[in-house]
C-alpha cells in the first residue's frame, strides 16, 4: 500500500506549485486516520495480548507477570494439543481437497460447454453463504437420525452407516466436508480466471506437437497457473486458521472436544473460563501460525517485485 | 433555518431529559433473563422498584447462557463504570469480591434478618469476607429426573429410585421401542448427568469431597472410578443423534413420547409448561435416581457493585430488600420454574414438582445433603469447572478411555487449572 502510493506520488512531488504540494500531501492526510486506527486497534492490541499472555490474568486483565508460565501451561494442556492436531488435519485436508476439486471443476468448465455461466454461478454460490449457515445445514445432513444415514437406510440399505459427526475419531473430517463444499467453488473461480488468462497459442502449439489433453493440462497449463495456486493456498490457509464459526455451528467442538480448533480453544478459555492469560498465550501462538504462512508469502512477493 | 431551530430544541429537550434521569435515584441491572417467561419475571422487579419511587434501567444482554453478559460486564468494570447490580452467581461472586468491586449489604441484611431467613449454605455463597454482597433470586434444583408416563406405561416400568433401577427400566424402554434417556451431547449437559449419577451412586458426602473441596484422594479414588463407570453406562441409554443437541430439544423428545427419561435441572419444567402439560399427570418429576436425600442447587443471584453516590446506594439497598420480599420471590419463581430462595413462603400457587423441590430443599438444608452444582458453576471456579468438563466430556465420548485414566486426569487437571 505504502509503496504503491509512494510511486504514484513521485511525479507530483517534483512539481513545486502550492497545489502540487497539497496534492502530494492530501493522500497521506486522508490515509492518516485509518493508519493510526489500524496501528492502535490491530498492532496495539496484538502487543497488549502479548503482554497479557505473560501475566497471570484470570477474569480481568492484571499485570502480575509470570514470564512464559502460561505458555508452559498451554504446552501441558491436552486439549490444546487436540486443537492443534485438529488444525493440522483440517488445514491440510481442506486446502488440498479444495485445490484438487477447484482445479478439476475449472478444467471441466473450461471445455467451452453450454450454460457455463449458470453452472459457474451454481458452484460459486456456497461462497455467498456464511459458515454458520453451512454449518447448520451440514449438521442436519450429517445427523445420523435425520440426514444422509437415515435417508439411505430408508431406501432399504439397513446396514448403511454414516455417523462421522457423532464419532470422536471421525468428526474432524465432517468439518473438512462442510468447509470444502463451501470453498471449492471459489477456488474453481480463481482457477477459471487463471485458465482464461493462458494464451491459446501455447495450447495449440502443444496440440500440434501431438500432446494428449490430460498431458497438456498437466505439463503446460498447470505450470502456468502457479501464481493462482499460490494465492489460493494463501487464502485457504488463513480461512483454516481462523475457522471458528463453522466449528460452533456444525459440531460445537464436540463430541467432547474432539473437533476443537485453536480459535475455539482461545475463545473458551479467555471468555468463558476466566483464563485470560492462557487464552492470550494461545492467541499469540495462533498469530505465530498466521505469520509463519504470511512472511514467506510477503517475502516472495517483495522479491518478485524487485526482480520484475 | 426552521430545521436548525428544531434541532436545537430537540437537543435542549434531550439534555433536559438526560439531566432528570441522572438526578432520580435509580439502579442499573445487568442480567440475561431475556427469554419470554424470564423477561416477564424480571419485569416484576422493575415494577416493584418503580412503585417505591426508584428508577430501573434495564441492561439485558441476551445469549450464550450469560457468557455475552459477562463479557459486557467485564468491559464495563474495566472502564470503571460498572452497573449497580449484575446477575453473578456462585464462586464468581468471590472473584469479583477479591477485585474489590462489590459493595456490602449488611444494613439491609441485618434489618431483614437474612441470617435467619436463608439456609447457611446459600448465605455462604452470598457473602464475601463475612459481609453480604449479593442477594439470591431463586433456587434451581439440578438433580431431577423427568419422565413421560405414557412411555413408562408402554414399557411397563415405574419411576426408578436407584441407579440400578434406572438401567433396568432403560432396557425395558429400549425393548419397547423408545429412547430410554434423552440427552444432548454438550459438555455442560454431560457434566449435569455426571454429577447426578455421581451423587446417586456415591452420596452427597463424597460429592462434597470430590467436586466441591477437590480433595485429590476423592477425585482419584475408588468411588470416583465407580461413579465414572456408572456415568459411562448411561450412554447406553441414549440415542446416537445426541451430538450437539440442545437441552430443550432433548426435553421435547420426552414431551413428544420419543424418549422416556431426561436428567436435567428444573428449568426443563418451563418446556413442559409451555407445551401445556400438567406436572404429575402429563409428565413426572422425581429426584434423580438415588438422590432423594440430596439437593444440588443452582442459585441465581444479583451482586451489588460498589457505588459512591448516596442516592444510588439507597436505591441499591432497596433493590436488595425487594428481591427477597415474598411478592417478588413468588412472582419470579412461578414464571421461571424454580423455587423461592427463602424457604418460609406459602407454596400453594406452585405445582407439585416445585412443592416437592422446596420440601427437599428445607429438609436437606437441615439434615445435610444440600450441595452446590458443579456443572452449573456453583461449586468451583470457572477455570477448574472447565478443566473438569474437559475430562468428563472427553471420557464420556471416548469409547476406549478407562475410568482409572479419567480419574487420574481429574486429579491432575484440578491441580493444574489454578495458577
Amino acid at each position: 500500500m505504502k509503496n504503491s502510493s509512494a510511486i504514484r506520488l513521485a511525479p507530483g512531488a517534483k512539481r513545486s506549485t502550492p497545489s502540487g504540494g497539497l496534492q502530494a500531501w492530501l493522500p497521506r492526510l486522508v490515509l492518516a486516520p485509518s493508519v493510526a486506527i489500524s496501528l492502535f486497534f490491530v498492532y496495539g492490541f496484538m502487543l497488549w495480548t502479548f503482554v497479557l499472555s505473560l501475566t497471570s490474568s484470570r477474569m480481568l486483565p492484571s499485570y502480575d507477570f509470570v514470564g512464559f508460565g502460561q505458555y508452559a501451561r498451554l504446552m501441558a494442556n491436552e486439549r490444546w494439543w487436540v486443537a492443534s492436531t485438529n488444525l493440522m488435519i483440517f488445514g491440510v485436508l481442506f486446502v488440498a481437497v479444495c485445490l484438487v476439486i477447484g482445479a478439476l471443476l475449472a478444467i471441466l468448465l473450461d471445455q467451452k460447454i453450454r450454460q457455463e455461466g449458470a453452472l459457474r454461478t451454481i458452484y460459486l454460490y456456497p461462497m455467498a453463504l456464511s459458515f454458520i449457515v453451512t454449518g447448520v445445514v451440514w449438521k442436519w445432513l450429517l445427523n445420523p437420525q435425520l440426514g444422509i444415514q437415515a435417508m439411505v437406510q430408508g431406501w432399504g440399505f439397513e446396514s448403511f452407516r454414516f455417523d462421522w459427526i457423532v464419532d470422536p475419531d471421525m468428526a474432524i473430517y465432517t468439518l473438512v466436508i462442510a468447509a470444502v463444499w463451501q470453498a471449492s467453488g471459489f477456488v474453481m473461480a480463481l482457477f477459471l480466471a487463471g485458465l482464461r488468462g493462458i494464451d491459446d497459442s501455447i495450447i495449440k502449439a502443444a496440440q500440434l506437437d501431438g500432446a494428449s489433453l490430460p498431458r497438456i493440462y498437466l505439463r503446460v497449463v498447470m505450470p502456468c497457473l502457479r501464481p493462482v495456486v499460490f494465492s489460493a493456498v494463501m487464502i485457504l490457509a488463513h480461512i483454516a486458521i481462523k475457522s471458528f464459526d463453522l466449528v460452533v455451528a456444525l459440531t460445537g467442538g464436540g463430541p467432547g472436544y474432539a473437533t476443537d480448533l485453536p480459535a475455539t480453544f482461545m475463545y473458551a478459555h479467555a471468555f468463558t473460563r476466566a483464563q485470560i492469560g492462557l487464552g492470550s498465550a494461545s492467541a499469540m501462538l495462533m498469530l505465530g501460525g498466521v505469520l509463519a504462512i504470511l512472511i514467506p508469502y510477503l517475502y516472495s512477493e517483495l522479491r518478485s517485485r524487485k526482480h520484475g | 433555518m426552521s430545521t436548525f431551530k428544531k434541532t436545537t430544541l430537540a437537543l435542549a429537550l434531550a439534555g433536559a431529559t438526560l439531566a432528570t434521569t441522572a438526578q432520580a435515584s435509580e439502579v442499573e441491572v445487568l442480567h440475561w433473563w431475556t427469554s419470554g417467561g424470564e423477561a416477564r419475571a424480571a419485569n416484576v422487579l422493575k415494577e416493584l422498584m418503580e412503585a417505591e419511587g426508584y428508577g430501573w434501567q434495564d441492561f439485558a444482554v441476551a445469549g450464550g447462557g450469560g457468557e455475552t453478559a459477562m463479557t459486557v460486564l467485564k468491559s464495563r468494570a474495566m472502564s470503571g463504570n460498572p452497573p449497580s447490580a449484575a446477575q453473578i452467581k456462585g464462586p464468581e461472586i468471590q472473584e469479583w469480591g477479591e477485585l474489590g468491586l462489590l459493595g456490602e449489604l449488611s444494613e439491609v441484611a441485618d434489618a431483614e434478618g437474612w441470617d435467619e431467613l436463608l439456609p447457611e449454605v446459600v448465605a455462604d455463597v452470598m457473602r464475601y469476607d463475612g459481609e453480604y454482597v449479593a442477594v439470591p433470586v431463586n433456587v434451581h434444583r439440578v438433580n431431577w429426573l423427568w419422565a413421560n408416563p405414557e412411555v413408562l406405561e408402554a414399557a411397563g416400568v415405574e419411576m426408578p429410585t436407584t441407579l440400578d433401577e434406572l438401567f433396568e427400566a432403560g432396557e425395558a424402554i429400549r425393548e419397547a421401542g423408545f429412547v430410554p434417556l434423552a440427552h444432548g451431547g454438550q459438555s455442560w449437559q454431560d457434566a449435569t448427568v455426571f454429577e447426578s449419577v455421581l451423587l446417586g451412586g456415591q452420596g452427597s458426602e463424597f460429592y462434597q469431597q470430590a467436586l466441591v473441596d477437590l480433595d485429590p484422594e476423592a477425585l482419584g479414588g475408588e468411588q470416583m472410578i465407580a461413579a465414572l463407570e456408572d456415568f459411562k453406562r448411561t450412554r447406553e441409554l441414549m440415542d446416537e443423534g445426541m451430538s450437539g443437541r440442545d437441552w430443550n430439544i432433548a426435553t421435547a423428545m420426552v414431551i413428544e413420547g420419543v424418549a422416556g427419561f431426561q436428567l436435567m435441572g428444573d428449568w426443563a419444567k418451563g418446556e413442559f409448561t409451555a407445551a401445556g402439560l400438567t406436572a404429575g399427570e402429563d409428565y413426572l418429576c422425581a429426584a434423580a435416581p438415588g438422590t432423594e436425600d440430596a439437593f444440588t442447587f443452582n442459585i441465581d443471584s444479583l451482586a451489588m457493585f460498589r457505588v459512591t453516590d448516596d442516592e444510588e446506594r439507597e436505591a441499591q439497598q432497596a433493590l436488595a430488600r425487594l428481591v427477597l420480599e415474598p411478592t417478588f420471590q413468588e412472582a419470579f419463581n412461578l414464571a421461571k420454574g424454580s423455587i423461592p430462595a427463602r424457604p418460609d413462603l406459602d407454596m400453594s400457587e406452585f405445582d407439585s414438582c416445585a412443592q416437592q423441590s422446596l420440601a427437599d430443599f428445607q429438609r436437606t438444608a437441615e439434615e445435610g445433603g444440600l450441595v452446590p452444582s458443579m456443572a452449573h458453576g456453583m461449586a468451583v471456579r470457572a477455570d477448574i469447572q472447565g478443566a473438569i468438563f474437559d475430562v468428563v466430556t472427553n471420557y464420556f465420548n471416548d469409547a476406549d478411555m478407562p475410568a482409572e485414566e479419567a480419574a487420574e486426569r481429574m486429579v491432575s487437571t484440578a491441580q493444574a487449572a489454578s495458577f
